[in-house]
């Protein structure tokens, strides 16, 4: 168990407690924050140093058969960027798409704590559990996908509401998820079975039988996942990702969610105006203007930051689109009964227009934002960039003069179509505390997590207060992690695994009598060796209450 | 002077199931040294189903015995065996770069052994 | 005899790891008294031999230089002999559990080694084919779901996976093929008429090593795109028919079935991978299976050989980020086929030192890579004396995965199963063999970083292998 422990002298960000930069002493004991620790306890004096709660990832893609098909995918994105071992840490390799031990260790270097692995396929989850595992430091969970869920979508077409409820609930506890993901609810049918096409408007009805639409999908999603009280509402990838005139989509898509809970996804990748087809123009301003304006709706941003990116995603109609540019190498994925996946590397660059204006209204929502707790931040990584890009990202929002250095080198026709240049707007530490932490573990319901008050986990990064926001946030000097130094003087000390969180909501064991008839039909693997089993959960997890 | 063949190793169900014994047992042992031929390329050779021949080429050598298999099955020219040491022993170590070696693709002489 | 049918359990899900298809439908009847299995009920001929010979034989546990030991005493001379070798290599992994192969990646990045599995003789030329073009692909369930033509390259299924047709591809019915086999158009390409050739409505047999030829000639038709100027020609002054053995008109016919179908899936085998083209051929097939896409949904599929091979590709993938063929002398992971992949390191004379899990490549190794073995210390895990086992420095008789102990695999597709054991083995698993040469290497290579000396040693104390 880790020893006790005092952080003294230390600037503290603590935005659930109102603690904004006070010098405040930090006592930890078993890994908790405690009132007071007694003499004999360790001291760290962090003077001149910042010190705030671990930082918390809503919505990444870390670990999984999606992410693991990427690693072997590209060998060339990370033969450049090796993890050598310590004695402490086990070796890895790096570019977008990190190896497991790369990944928890990079996270940790960044002083980040928690990360959410945002897309699984129920199939697919006893294989990102398996990864979890040798995902070291962070603690993790998952959203399992469930928006192209044939069994689910008969259900709905059938209205049959109360067995769909019970099929949700079902489902998230056989795969130990953390909440429901939506991915282009209703997409992957005109992919799988008609020709490769999709679905482009949220009434539009798809589905063998032609009458199911995306925002039928939508709503028994968002009702369900209120009524059963899960600790993050469905997370949601709109219809039409990546389209022009897209923003109706994300707006209408809100709007079905009502004033019940919902989460959008990269909400940047959602937020484009123009003709489909042409080239788009910002609608941050309209979009960042229906989230100030609803506190049920939480977002992250999904921000695109130039250079290397893999795209990896469950909408396999969008990777298709891309590779249409990249013309480069394309996997494509079908899961049976559930899921579509696709991925191919990318790259943003700053002279083009569409890469350019991406960037422009990441930022944008940004600094629109009138309540940051609820636009999180994200880079959807790897698809808009690694999660390695966070320090210059915190940078860009901090640091005004930096931001319009970074304009000259951009597509300037682009940033005609967007606000960002008109935009004095600078984050301070205490809003880069919010979006990096108190408003994820907020927006989860990790009630541990995000804070530094009596009662939470002891997962605390301290760095050393400078005026470059990139380096500060690139290099913190300690990382303590359940009450225990991972990373002193910049410098691993030891390992450790993190914990898995999921949930467990209740459902009424009769809804396999339906549920196995579906399976003996269409799976092809057996129903009772369907579910995962508590073993993958090994002795770390946690059960967050839901209702 | 002698007309080289081509024996492509490959699986098959006795082979699987003679494995599960394990590789030490007597049957593993037989089919794996069992070679496939055309009837037509046997008789050529004057050669009767369960003949011994020796098998040769730059790599190594090996004796096993053959059996006819009808042509319209194994084109003339085609050999085939499952895999064992038997074909382990005339395949070349390159892989040209991919660590696989050309296992399915040997040229082959093969005569009577008396 | 009162208590006979008392000492019979029954499995039921149970799955077979033979061969890729891992079919998870086994009802095992178990003889505990006997320690076997005396019926596999939905098995197939590999399936039936699988759980019929694992049975618990009167052999030593472990054994060093051929003679018995306590598996504590082998254990201790595997890890010696892992940390003095300085080109210590790592191989085999198909045929065990994804828990003991991470625990195999584990001590390959301890002792700076190199770790390579079967992957690399079997589809790893469809792996680097992978890395060049990438796959459309889908797990076996949208096939029986969807496909509605279905094509076999280079493979004979009937004999290596007999199940492939029946429970996943050709014969059952599914969402949006309710009449099975009848939905389904299926052809079958290979170099000669095999068992399988009877499932097959259409039937290519092109001339050996001719199939890259064929791929890229079809690739051109699908196009639409004539082969050259003049009819029937590959290439100028060459006959496509005379070169490969097949007529245009066949090529024809089923570059418009491929563009025509609704679904459609080319499944291939190592009659690709294993012959003259090796990863050009895979790639060839793949960048087919690609372009389809612009017409219709087309998927592609190696059909994949042990029962974990495809769980070996994917945890050396998650642990270094590279699929087979990784090397650690440098303190992190390159990846290099030709130079680290097993067949090499071998026969180039580069190990001094092998691990060699659930793989024989001393039966069917290339000779000069079976001779180099014979000259280094090598350390076996098997459930059976093989030829490998026979030759080694170090030998450890382990359970079997999936008879007698549980665990996961991969299936072919990449769908993880989790396995449900029939009976227990006094022997150990893989997986706990494996963790406690991990624990010994890593001690063993912390005092090589710090020699002696208080803080060392507190320091090797403090650290404790995940």
């Amino acid at each position: 168990m880790s020893a006790s422990m005092r952080i003294v002298n230390g600037e503290v960000y603590d935005p659930k407690n109102n603690i904004n930069g006070e010098i405040k002493e930090i006592c930890i004991e078993n890994g908790k924050i405690v009132d007071s620790v007694s003499d004999e306890a360790t001291i760290i004096d962090a003077k001149g140093m910042a010190i705030m709660p671990g930082g918390v990832d809503i919505h990444c893609h870390i670990a999984g058969p999606k992410v693991n098909l990427a690693r072997k995918l590209m060998p060339e994105a990370r033969r450049h960027d090796v993890h050598p071992s310590t004695p402490f840490t086990r070796s890895g390799s790096g570019g977008t798409t990190p190896s497991t031990f790369a990944a928890g260790y990079r996270y940790a270097t960044l002083g980040y704590t928690t990360a959410m692995e945002a897309a699984v396929s129920p199939i697919g989850a006893r294989h990102v559990l398996e990864e979890f595992e040798d995902t070291p430091i962070i603690d993790k969970g998952f959203y399992v996908l469930l928006g192209n869920n044939i069994f689910l979508h008969n259900l709905i077409r059938e209205k049959r509401m109360e067995e769909f409820e019970q099929a949700v609930a079902w489902w998230v506890c056989a795969t130990k998820a953390y909440t429901v993901k939506l991915v282009n609810p209703g997409g992957d049918e005109p992919w799988k079975g008609e020709r490769n096409s999709n679905v482009s408007d949220i009434d539009e009805k798809t589905g063998e039988a032609g009458d199911l639409s995306p925002r039928q999908i939508i709503e028994a999603f968002v009702k369900t996942v209120n009524k059963q009280g899960y600790p993050h509402p469905p997370h949601i990838h709109c219809n039409n990702l990546g389209h022009s005139g897209n923003y109706k989509t994300t707006l209408e898509t809100m709007k079905t969610a009502g004033d019940l809970r919902a989460h959008i996804a990269h909400i940047q990748f959602h937020s484009y105006g123009g003709e489909l087809g042409k080239n788009p123009i910002s609608k941050a301003a309209e979009i960042a203007e229906y989230v100030n304006n609803h506190p049920n709706i939480t977002c992250d941003v999904g921000q695109v930051m130039f250079g290397n990116s893999t795209i990896m995603t469950a909408d396999a109609p969008l990777a298709y689109l891309l590779r249409g540019h990249s013309k480069g190498k394309w996997v494509n994925a079908d899961t049976e009964c559930e899921s579509g996946c696709g991925i191919l590397p990318f790259a943003y660059q700053e002279h083009i227009y569409m890469h350019t204006l991406q960037w422009a209204i990441g930022l944008e929502l940004f600094l629109l934002s009138e309540d940051p707790w609820r636009i999180i931040l994200s880079t959807d990584h790897p698809n808009g960039g690694s999660f390695m890009a966070y320090p210059k990202l915190i940078k860009l929002l901090m640091d005004e003069k930096f931001r319009h250095e970074e304009m000259k080198r951009v597509n300037q026709k682009a940033l005609l179509k967007c606000s960002l240049p008109e935009l004095k707007r600078e984050y301070t530490l205490n809003e880069i505390a919010i979006i990096t932490r108190a408003g994820p573990a907020k927006a989860l319901g990790l009630e541990t997590k995000g804070h530094l008050g009596v009662g939470a986990d002891a997962d605390i990064t301290i760095y050393d207060v400078m005026d470059d926001k990139e380096m500060m946030f690139s290099t913190p000097r300690y990382v303590i992690k359940s009450g225990n130094t991972m990373i002193e003087n910049h410098e691993f000390k030891t390992d450790s695994k993190g914990k898995v969180y999921h949930i467990t909501p209740e459902y009424d064991n009769k809804i396999e009598e339906t549920l196995k008839p579906f399976f003996e039909s269409y799976y092809s693997i057996e129903f009772s060796n369907y579910a995962v089993d508590d073993r993958y959960l090994h002795d770390h997890h946690e059960i967050i209450k839901t209702g | 002077m002698v007309d080289k063949m081509m024996l492509i190793p490959g699986r098959s169900s006795k082979q699987g199931t003679s494995l599960n014994q394990g590789k030490l047992k007597d049957e593993y042992q037989k089919i794996t040294s069992t070679l496939e031929m055309n009837k037509d390329d046997m008789a050529k050779r004057d050669l009767v189903d369960g003949d011994k021949v020796r098998m040769w080429n730059e790599i190594g050598e090996t004796i096993v015995s053959c059996v006819g298999k009808k042509p319209e099955d194994l084109s003339a020219g085609l050999l085939f065996i499952p895999y064992g040491p038997p074909s382990s022993q005339l395949m070349a170590s390159d892989t040209a770069g991919t660590g696989m070696p050309l296992s399915k693709h040997m040229m082959v002489e093969i005569e009577k052994v008396k | 005899m009162a208590n006979e049918n008392e000492n019979i359990k029954i499995v039921k899900d149970a799955t077979c790891t033979f061969c890729g298809c891992v079919c998870d439908d086994m009802e095992l009847h178990v003889d505990l008294d006997e320690k076997r299995i005396t019926k596999a009920k939905n098995a197939c001929v590999l399936g039936r031999a699988w759980f019929a010979e694992h049975t618990i034989e009167d052999a030593p546990a472990a054994m060093i230089d051929g003679k018995e030991v306590t598996i504590e005493e082998a254990i201790e001379e595997a890890a010696q002999t892992l940390v003095k070798a300085k080109f210590p290599i790592t191989y085999g992994l198909s045929d065990t559990t994804s828990e003991a192969q991470r625990e195999a990646v584990a001590i390959t990045d301890y002792i700076k080694g190199n770790i390579d599995t079967t992957t690399s003789v079997c589809h790893g030329p469809s792996g680097l084919a992978f890395q060049g073009v990438g796959e459309s692909t889908s797990t076996l369930g949208e096939v029986k779901n969807r496909a509605d033509l279905v094509i076999y390259w280079g493979g004979n299924p009937a004999e290596s996976h007999p199940r492939h047709f029946g429970r996943y591809a050709v014969t059952p019915k599914g969402m949006f093929t309710p009449n099975g086999k009848k939905d389904r158009t299926v052809v079958l390409v290979d170099v000669r008429k095999t068992k399988s050739a009877g499932v097959a409505d259409i039937l290519i047999r092109p001339k050996p090593g001719k199939d890259f030829e064929i791929l890229w000639a079809l690739r051109a038709l699908v196009k639409g795109n004539k082969l050259s100027a003049n009819e029937g020609e590959w290439f100028w002054g060459v006959n496509i028919e005379e070169e490969t053995g097949v007529s245009l008109e066949t090529l024809t016919d089923l570059a418009e079935r491929m563009k025509n179908c609704r679904f459609g899936v080319l499944f291939f085998g190592m009659g690709l991978t294993m012959t003259r083209g090796r990863h050009f051929n895979s790639g060839a097939l793949l960048a087919l299976a690609t372009d389809l896409n612009k017409y219709t949904h087309f998927v592609a599929k190696p059909v994949r050989g042990h029962g974990n091979v495809t769980g070996a590709d994917n945890v050396v993938a998650w642990q270094t980020g590279y699929p087979f063929g990784v090397n650690f002398s440098r303190g992190y992971p390159r990846f290099n086929p030709g130079e680290f992949t097993t067949v090499d390191t071998l026969s180039n004379g580069d190990a001094d030192a092998a691990l060699i899990i659930a793989s024989d490549p001393g039966s069917n190794f290339p000779k000069k890579a079976i001779d180099h073995l014979k000259n280094i210390p090598v350390i076996t895990l098997d459930t059976k004396s093989t030829v490998t086992s026979k030759l080694s420095h170090v030998a450890f008789k382990t359970a079997t995965y999936g008879i007698n102990t549980g665990g996961t695999v991969y299936r072919m597709d990449d769908v993880s199963i989790t396995l449900r054991p029939a009976f227990e083995s006094p022997f150990p698993d893989d997986e706990t063999i494996l963790k406690k040469i991990k624990k010994r290497v890593h001690e063993l290579t912390l005092k090589k970083i710090h020699p002696g000396g208080a803080s060392g040693e507190a320091k090797v104390a403090a650290v404790n292998p995940l």
